[in-house]
C-alpha cells in the first residue's frame, strides 16, 4: 500500500501477473503515461504498440481475445473512448469479446491539458452498453487487485484510471470484489457514495465536518456496473440522507446509477450530488479545477450540510 | 480438420449453386444484400471448398483453425449459404435468415453465436483489424493458421482500414490475407464518384504489403492465387476484380441492387439465369 497514482498501480500489477501468457497489452502511442510501457519491456512479444490509432487497436485487441487471449488495451480515457464507439460497441460489446478497455487520465484531475483531454463522459457511456462492466478503483491496492480480477472476469470491461497520486485507502487485508462497495468509514449523520479518486477527497471532507460533529459514513464504490444494490439499499434507509460523489459529469454517471436503485425501490430522501455540472471545463491544475468546478472537499462539505438541512 | 477439395468445374458448379441460395433467402426474408454477396460468392466458394481453408464444423471453435471474416457483412445472404453448404449450419436454419427467434441466429449482419462466425459484423471498415488481431494471436499460440478476411470496395474508404493495413506491415503479420472483393459499387454511387479508392495497388504496395490482383470470377486465377505461399514478411492484399450482382444480368453493375430483395418475377427470372 502506497501513495500512488491508480494508472502507477495499474502497470506495476501487469508486471506481476504478466507471467500469465494469455495476457497481452495494447497501447496507442502513449504507454509511458499509461505505465503499459513496462509492461512492454518485461514482455515484448506479447506488447502490441498499435501507434496512434485506437479504433484499430480496440478491433485488433477483440480478434486476439477471440484466439483465447486477455487483452488489456490501453490509452488515455478521452481517445480510447471518444474514438471508439463504433468499434467497443460491435467488436468488443455486442461480439462479447474478452477485452478489458483501459482508460487513463480520467476526468478533471488530469488538469493543465484542457478539456479534449478531461474524460468526464465515459462513466455514462459505458454503463450504458449491454455487457460491458465498469470499475474504477480508488487506490494502489484495489488496482491491482482489481486488475487481476478483470483477468478472471470473462467478458468486456472498462477499467477508469487516473494520472495524479491519490492517497492509500485500503491496507492489505483488503479484498476487491467486482459489484462490491465497500464501507471505508462508519458514520450515522448521512452516507456518501463515492468513486475513484472522490474517495479521498471524501476522507478530507469527513475530517472537518467532524469537526463540526457531523459524522458520515463513506462507501468506496468501485464497481459503476453492476452497481452494489445491496449496500445502497442497506444503509440509505438507516442513514435517511445520502451523497454521490465523482470526478464525471453528473449525467449517467454514479449518483445516476445510485438514484436508479432507489427510485427502483421507491426510496425518496435527502439527496446531494457532487459532480461536474454538465459543462466542460477549463486549463488549470487538477487541484484548482476541482474547486472551481464544484469537486473539491469543500464542496463536498458543503453538499453534505446542505443535504442534512433537508432531512 | 476436414478438407473439402473440389476441382475447378466443381467448384464453379457450387458457386451457381451458393449464388442461387443467397437469392433464395434473401427473396423469402424481403430484404438482403443481393449484390454484394453475388460478387463475393466464387471468392468464398474458393476459400471453403477449394481446400483452402481448414475448417472443422463439428468443432467450428478448433483452435488450430484457419479464420475466415466477411468484414462487409451485408453480403450475409452468401455468408450463411456458404456456413449451410460447408455443415456449420443445416440449410433448414436458413429459412430463418433475418427473421426474429432465428435458432442459429441468422441475423442481417452476422454474429459470433452462429456456428463458424468469429466476430460480428455490420459496421464497415472494423474487420481488418479483428483479422489481424486473430493472426497475431494464432501466431503467438505458435500455430500455423492463415486468417483471410474479405474487404468491401466500398469499406476501404474507412480511415480505420488504413490504421489496420499499417499495424499488419509494421508486425509483419504474414498469415493474414486480405481480400477485396472490388465490384465497383456502392449503395449510393460507383465507388469511384463517390470516394474513389485508385490508384488501389500502388496504395496497398505503399503500406507495405504483399499485393496480388486476380480477376475475381475466374475460379482457375482464383485457386492459384489462394494456393501461393505466404510472403516471407509481408501481409497480403489480393484485389480481386469482381462484378457487383455478378451471374444475373440485370443486377450486374447496379447500385440499385446494392440492399434490396427481389420481388417474384426478378427471383424466378434470375434462378433461369443461374442454372
Amino acid at each position: 500500500m502506497k501513495d500512488a497514482a491508480t494508472r502507477d498501480a495499474y502497470g506495476e500489477t501487469l508486471m506481476d501477473i504478466g507471467s500469465n501468457t494469455d495476457i497481452v497489452v495494447l497501447d496507442s502511442g502513449v504507454s509511458d503515461s499509461t505505465r503499459t510501457k513496462k509492461f512492454g519491456q518485461k514482455f515484448p512479444k506479447r506488447f502490441f504498440n498499435m501507434g496512434i490509432a485506437e479504433a484499430d487497436m480496440v478491433c485488433t485487441a477483440a480478434g486476439l481475445a477471440t484466439t483465447g487471449k486477455i487483452p488489456f488495451a490501453t490509452s488515455f480515457a478521452c481517445f480510447l473512448l471518444g474514438r471508439t464507439m463504433d468499434q467497443v460497441l460491435v467488436s468488443v460489446a455486442y461480439s462479447n469479446t474478452n477485452v478489458k478497455l483501459v482508460g487513463t487520465h480520467c476526468g478533471l484531475a488530469v488538469g493543465e491539458d484542457g478539456p479534449s483531454a478531461q474524460m468526464i463522459v465515459d462513466i455514462a457511456y459505458t454503463r450504458a452498453i449491454p455487457n460491458m462492466i465498469v470499475v474504477q478503483p480508488a487506490d494502489w491496492v484495489e488496482t491491482a487487485q482489481a486488475t487481476q480480477a478483470l483477468v478472471d472476469h470473462e467478458g468486456p470491461a472498462y477499467f477508469r484510471l487516473g494520472r495524479p497520486k491519490v492517497k492509500a485507502i485500503f491496507d492489505s487485508s483488503y479484498k476487491f470484489e467486482i459489484g462490491k462497495g465497500r464501507v471505508v468509514k462508519q458514520g450515522s449523520d448521512l452516507v456518501i457514495f463515492a468513486t475513484g479518486s472522490m474517495v479521498q477527497e471524501s476522507l478530507v471532507a469527513m475530517e472537518e465536518l467532524a469537526k463540526e460533529n457531523i459524522n458520515v459514513t463513506l462507501v468506496n464504490i468501485s464497481t459503476l456496473k453492476p452497481i452494489d444494490r445491496d449496500i445502497i439499499l442497506e444503509l440509505v434507509p438507516c442513514h435517511g440522507a445520502l451523497v454521490t460523489a465523482e470526478d464525471h459529469n453528473i449525467i449517467g454517471g454514479l449518483g445516476d446509477a445510485v438514484g436508479e436503485v432507489l427510485l427502483d425501490n421507491q426510496i425518496a430522501v435527502p439527496f446531494g450530488r457532487v459532480a461536474v455540472k454538465d459543462q466542460f471545463a477549463e486549463t488549470g491544475t487538477g487541484p484548482q479545477l476541482y474547486e472551481k468546478y464544484g469537486l473539491s472537499h469543500n464542496h463536498i462539505v458543503k453538499t453534505v450540510k446542505d443535504t442534512l438541512n433537508k432531512k | 480438420m476436414t478438407n473439402a477439395q473440389m476441382d475447378i468445374g466443381q467448384l464453379e458448379k457450387t458457386a451457381l449453386e451458393l449464388r442461387r441460395m443467397a437469392l433464395k433467402i434473401i427473396f423469402e426474408a424481403g430484404s438482403g444484400h443481393p449484390g454484394g454477396s453475388l460478387s463475393a460468392t466464387d471468392l468464398m466458394t474458393a476459400l471453403f471448398f477449394g481446400g483452402i481453408l481448414r475448417y472443422d464444423p463439428k468443432n467450428p471453435k478448433d483452435p488450430k483453425r484457419d479464420r475466415f471474416l466477411l468484414s462487409k457483412g451485408h453480403a450475409s445472404g452468401i455468408h450463411y449459404s456458404v456456413l449451410a453448404k460447408a455443415g456449420f449450419i443445416a440449410e433448414s436454419d436458413l429459412s430463418d435468415y433475418r427473421k426474429i427467434n432465428s435458432a442459429k441466429f441468422l441475423s442481417g449482419h452476422g454474429h459470433p453465436k452462429t456456428p463458424g462466425i468469429e466476430i460480428a459484423s455490420g459496421s464497415l471498415g472494423q474487420g481488418l483489424s479483428v483479422a489481424h488481431g486473430i493472426a497475431l494471436g494464432t501466431r503467438l499460440q505458435g500455430f500455423d493458421s492463415k486468417t483471410y478476411v474479405i474487404l468491401g470496395d466500398g469499406e476501404i474508404q474507412e480511415g480505420q482500414i488504413w490504421e489496420a493495413a499499417m499495424s499488419a506491415s509494421k508486425f509483419k503479420t504474414n498469415n493474414l490475407i486480405a481480400i477485396i472483393d472490388f465490384n465497383k459499387v456502392a449503395q449510393d454511387n460507383i465507388t469511384r464518384d463517390l470516394k474513389d479508392i485508385e490508384p488501389i495497388e500502388a496504395k496497398w504496395e505503399s503500406f507495405g504489403w504483399d499485393v496480388q490482383r486476380i480477376d475475381g470470377h475466374n475460379m482457375a486465377e482464383i485457386m492459384e492465387v489462394l494456393e501461393k505461399p505466404s510472403h516471407p514478411e509481408k501481409p497480403r492484399v489480393i484485389i480481386a476484380d469482381t462484378i457487383k450482382g455478378k451471374g444475373v444480368s440485370f443486377m450486374e453493375g447496379k447500385t440499385a441492387w446494392h440492399g434490396v430483395a427481389p420481388s417474384k418475377e426478378d427471383y424466378e427470372k434470375a434462378l433461369k439465369e443461374l442454372e
